[in-house]
């Protein structure tokens, strides 16, 4: 197999970015760790266990717009932005369970209908993840179908061994043209037995299992009580790689401006406000209790699609403790099977 | 700790209060809040120095509402709150049973003049890291000001945990939700969060009790209180609004006196 | 849809303005572009997104037959910011189209059946489109009646057309109005939808009702037509969720494992039950 060290990993992306690609990296900001562009490697950290925003801008970006238009009298003149092909990007640094996420998300936007705008930018994405060596308390992808090592949706994988380089998996062609256009920074090591080097994330509950108890859970006592510290802040959804729901909202002048698409979350109290003032989700907790179902027992139903993957970003992220793997095993342990 | 839990106690065998908002133990190590409905649960009640947010912001939530009566463990910057909240007519007074905690120290407040003499004794005190926040900031050129909240509101997707975890953001419709004008850009770009911000800051002006439940909340790592802090520091020293400590004060940008400068309103 | 975009509209023109009842108010759409027009095709019971640039989209149903294929025709109700700022458009001017949306009434499967629509309010034009649907397929059914009601007489929709479907012989009209919502030439029925179809009484033998109104009117309108013999699978309605995509992305509208854009609007209430009730 292919081993990387981390001067050349670095000459890598660097030499990514000089042939005209966006390479998204982990930066630190403040305190915390977001993806950014970045042109040169200087500031791109390693040592965090998951970034604070999730990856799944590259995709599905806070905002963009969606049609742009101009009155011309009476008549209107729209332009669409989908017609430009996308910038070639990559990513760096996910973690599995976020290139899990972007997979999952792609195919969420793929399906039915299909979404131009996010399949043009998921044709240009490379994906280079980072195996995780590291894991907290929050950290529940082993009980989501992901693992600190998982290939899925990365299309090379890195994971740390020792003397400060990385096992390489080349497991895509596009992973593998990245590969062979640089072999020169790569080596070739024996095969080796990466587990050893990951973190151990013990498995917290059983997304079947979970999934099999919600479908008739509606109703349940667990609901009671279950949210009454959530104060329905977006942070769970904004952070959530696999969250997809957005807004969608004018900007510019009535004259000329653009239709844009922007993060949304069902935790809002606005989000299902009829103009009439109806609200089929009235109170915080019949939210929560969306977002709970929407993800392990509506997303698995409709396409057998589980919309977590347990990167835990969510329970770090929120002002009150909401902590959904503790929901989680809460529901595996206490709903009962019918 | 244990004052807290015989009080707490009382409280509910006694049927004085039917719920009482409180902090417990949380995931990894944290505190959460709690709301205890039971004696025997008392003992569930945590408070260290893990316990910042203001739970003053759960007093109107209309599921805590509906339990009944309630009390509510509240720090000095909570309590400010709770006369804010009071002086701007969102809690009626003894409406909630206070149960003042700082320290070792627990001190049971059922009316307004308690609550003010304690507000009044307990004046915001910032922690040292914000205080060196606030100066360094004072000391930047305007021209690095705004460079410094530009490369800080960059990273603001707006998720509103600044708003929701702030008790005196209490409208129910916010003005980023109406749009007949759309006053607030709704995406998050640039203009978008500095809309929002400024705004925000702007509202709370003169209202801010300095607790920095917002700067705790926001998960991007935004310290975001300090717009706020510095707009109430502004309608202190130029208005001599103080906010928190008289539970029936006018609020610095809804009331109008004859030497103020602006004519608009004459 | 004008690209592979799903967000990119098609231009409207609006070549015919009418005023239906206070505040509400029809137009009549053409494709700006014939290609498209001619490419374009719906079933009764899909929907669309009809827009104003810079002001934003808003979701009515497609409220003319699927068999006039030169024009597209919406009804709405001025409430917010986007029908507000249709509601100030003038004929000629141009505006944006997406869809058409969802699933569809199953006349197909309602062949050699009798047919009840009861509609109420501003929720008739959902089923206007049905209804002309039906009557342009006449002979694939067997009565055909229409209960519809509204709060008072000036809130009655489509007044010209219910003239002419209360002249028809191949059919059969019951319009009402609520008690105090009357005129003294008002010659039908006063009532709420319920009590008038109560009434009325018709045979639920190898009879399909179609309900359409406000949740206040459908939540005591299917129990009349259970105790008429109704089964649930005999009932449908439409479910009208809020909405911004239209295609099954945005989440906004979802119930359940449905998405009320993209699996909806039209429900049997046999499969209502089966959901929960967020709608």
């Amino acid at each position: 197999m292919k081993s990387i060290t981390h001067d050349n990993l670095l000459k890598l992306l660097a030499g990514l970015a000089d042939e005209g690609k966006i390479v998204y990296a982990p930066v630190r900001k403040g305190q915390k760790v977001f993806f950014a562009p970045v042109q040169n490697m200087q500031p791109v950290v390693f040592d965090y266990i998951q970034t604070t925003e999730s990856p799944k801008l590259v995709l599905f970006p806070r905002y963009e717009p969606l049609i742009s238009f101009e009155y011309q009298g009476k008549e209107v003149k729209v332009d669409d932005p989908s017609a430009a092909a996308p910038a070639e990007r990559v990513l760096f640094g996910s973690r599995p369970c976020d290139a899990m996420a972007l997979k999952r998300l792609a195919e969420f936007f793929d399906r039915d209908i299909p979404d131009a705008l996010i399949a043009g930018r998921q044709k240009a994405l490379t994906v280079i993840s980072m195996s995780c060596i590291k894991a907290d308390a929050d950290c529940f992808c082993t009980s989501t179908g992901s693992s600190p090592g998982d290939i899925c949706g990365s299309d090379i994988l890195l994971t740390p061994v020792e003397n400060n380089g990385y096992a390489a998996e080349i497991l895509t062609g596009k992973g593998a043209s990245i590969a062979d256009r640089c072999s020169s920074l790569f080596s070739e090591i024996p095969e080796i037995r990466k587990e050893q080097y990951l973190a151990k994330v013990e498995k917290a509950f059983s997304h079947e299992e979970v999934r099999k108890k919600l479908s008739h859970a509606f109703d349940h006592d667990i609901w009671n009580g279950a949210s009454l510290r959530c104060i329905g802040c977006g942070a769970c959804a904004f952070v959530c790689p696999m969250c997809s729901c957005f807004d969608i909202q004018e900007e510019g002048t009535a004259k000329k401006g653009s239709r844009v698409r922007c993060w949304d979350s069902c935790g809002f109290s606005l989000f299902t406000l009829h103009t009439s003032g109806h609200n089929p989700r009235h109170n915080q907790s019949e939210r929560w209790r969306q977002r709970v179902m929407h993800k392990f027992s509506y997303q698995p139903e409709a396409a057998e699609l589980t919309g977590c993957v347990g990167c835990g970003r969510c329970s770090r992220a929120c002002p009150s403790d909401m902590n959904l793997k503790e929901q989680l095993q809460d529901i595996a342990a206490n709903v009962e099977t019918v | 700790m244990q004052a807290l839990h015989q009080k707490v106690k009382e409280l509910l065998e006694s049927g004085k209060v039917q719920v009482v908002i409180g902090y417990g133990e949380g995931s990894g190590g944290k505190s959460r809040p709690v709301f205890i409905r039971s004696a025997a649960d008392a003992a569930k009640l945590v408070w260290d120095d893990r316990c910042h947010q203001n739970l003053a912001v759960y007093i109107n939530k209309p599921e805590i509402k509906k339990m009944g009566k309630a009390a509510i463990v509240a720090h000095p910057a909570a309590v400010r709150t709770i006369v804010q909240m009071i002086a701007e007519h969102q809690l009626s007074s003894g409406a909630i049973i206070v149960l003042a905690v700082e320290n070792d120290t627990l001190e049971e407040l059922t009316d307004n003049s308690s609550l003010e003499v304690y507000a009044q004794s307990h004046p915001v005190l910032f922690p040292p890291f914000v205080v060196k926040e606030i100066e360094d900031i004072a000391a930047l050129s305007a021209a690095e000001r705004f460079e410094f909240w530009q490369n800080e509101l960059e990273k603001c997707f707006k998720c509103y945990a600044c708003r929701a975890a702030c008790p005196l953001c209490y409208c129910e419709r916010c003005i980023v939700e109406c749009n007949q004008p759309q006053w607030v850009s709704v995406p998050s770009h640039a203009q978008g969060n500095f809309e929002w911000h400024m705004n925000r800051a702007m509202h709370l002006a003169g209202r801010c009790v300095s607790c920095g439940s917002c700067t705790i909340a926001c998960p991007a790592g935004i310290p975001i209180g300090l717009l706020t802090i510095e707009a109430s520091r502004i309608a202190r020293t130029e208005f001599g609004f103080e906010p928190g400590i008289s539970c029936d004060a006018s609020s610095a940008m809804s009331s109008f006196r004859n030497e103020d400068k602006e004519t608009f309103i004459q | 849809m004008p690209s592979n975009n799903i967000y990119n509209p098609y231009l409207m023109r609006i070549e015919k303005i009418t005023d239906e009842a206070p505040g509400v108010k029809t137009f009549r759409l053409k494709f700006t572009n014939d290609a498209e027009r001619e490419q374009f095709n719906f079933k009764a019971g899909q929907f669309g997104e009809y827009s104003v640039f810079g002001e934003g989209e808003s979701t009515f149903c497609i409220a003319s037959s699927p068999m006039r294929k030169e024009y597209v025709e919406c009804t709405f109700r001025q409430a917010g910011r986007v029908t507000s700022a249709l509601a100030r458009r003038e004929e000629g001017d141009v505006i944006g189209f997406r869809g058409p949306y969802g699933n569809i009434f199953p006349l197909e499967e309602w062949k050699g059946k009798n047919l009840l629509f009861i509609a109420g309010g501003i929720a008739l034009p959902p089923m206007r489109c049905v209804i002309w649907n039906a009557l342009d397929l006449r002979d694939w059914f067997k009565d055909i009646t229409v209960v519809y009601g509204a709060r008072s007489v000036a809130d009655l929709v489509y007044k010209y057309e219910l003239d002419e479907w209360g002249k028809r012989s191949d059919m059969r009209l019951t319009t009402t109005v609520d008690p105090g919502g009357e005129n003294p030439q008002w010659t039908g029925k006063v009532g709420f939808v319920p009590k008038v179809l109560e009434e009325l009484a018709p045979a639920s033998s190898n009879t399909i009702a179609i309900v359409c109104g406000p949740p206040v009117m459908i939540k005591f309108t299917f129990p009349v037509l259970e105790k008429l013999g109704f089964t649930p699978e005999t009932m449908y309605t439409t479910l009208e969720n809020r909405m911004k995509c239209g295609v099954g992305k945005c989440g906004r509208c979802n119930v359940g494992p449905v998405y009320v854009c993209k699996d909806g609007p039209v429900f049997s209430y046999g499969e209502l039950k089966k959901l929960p009730a967020e709608y």
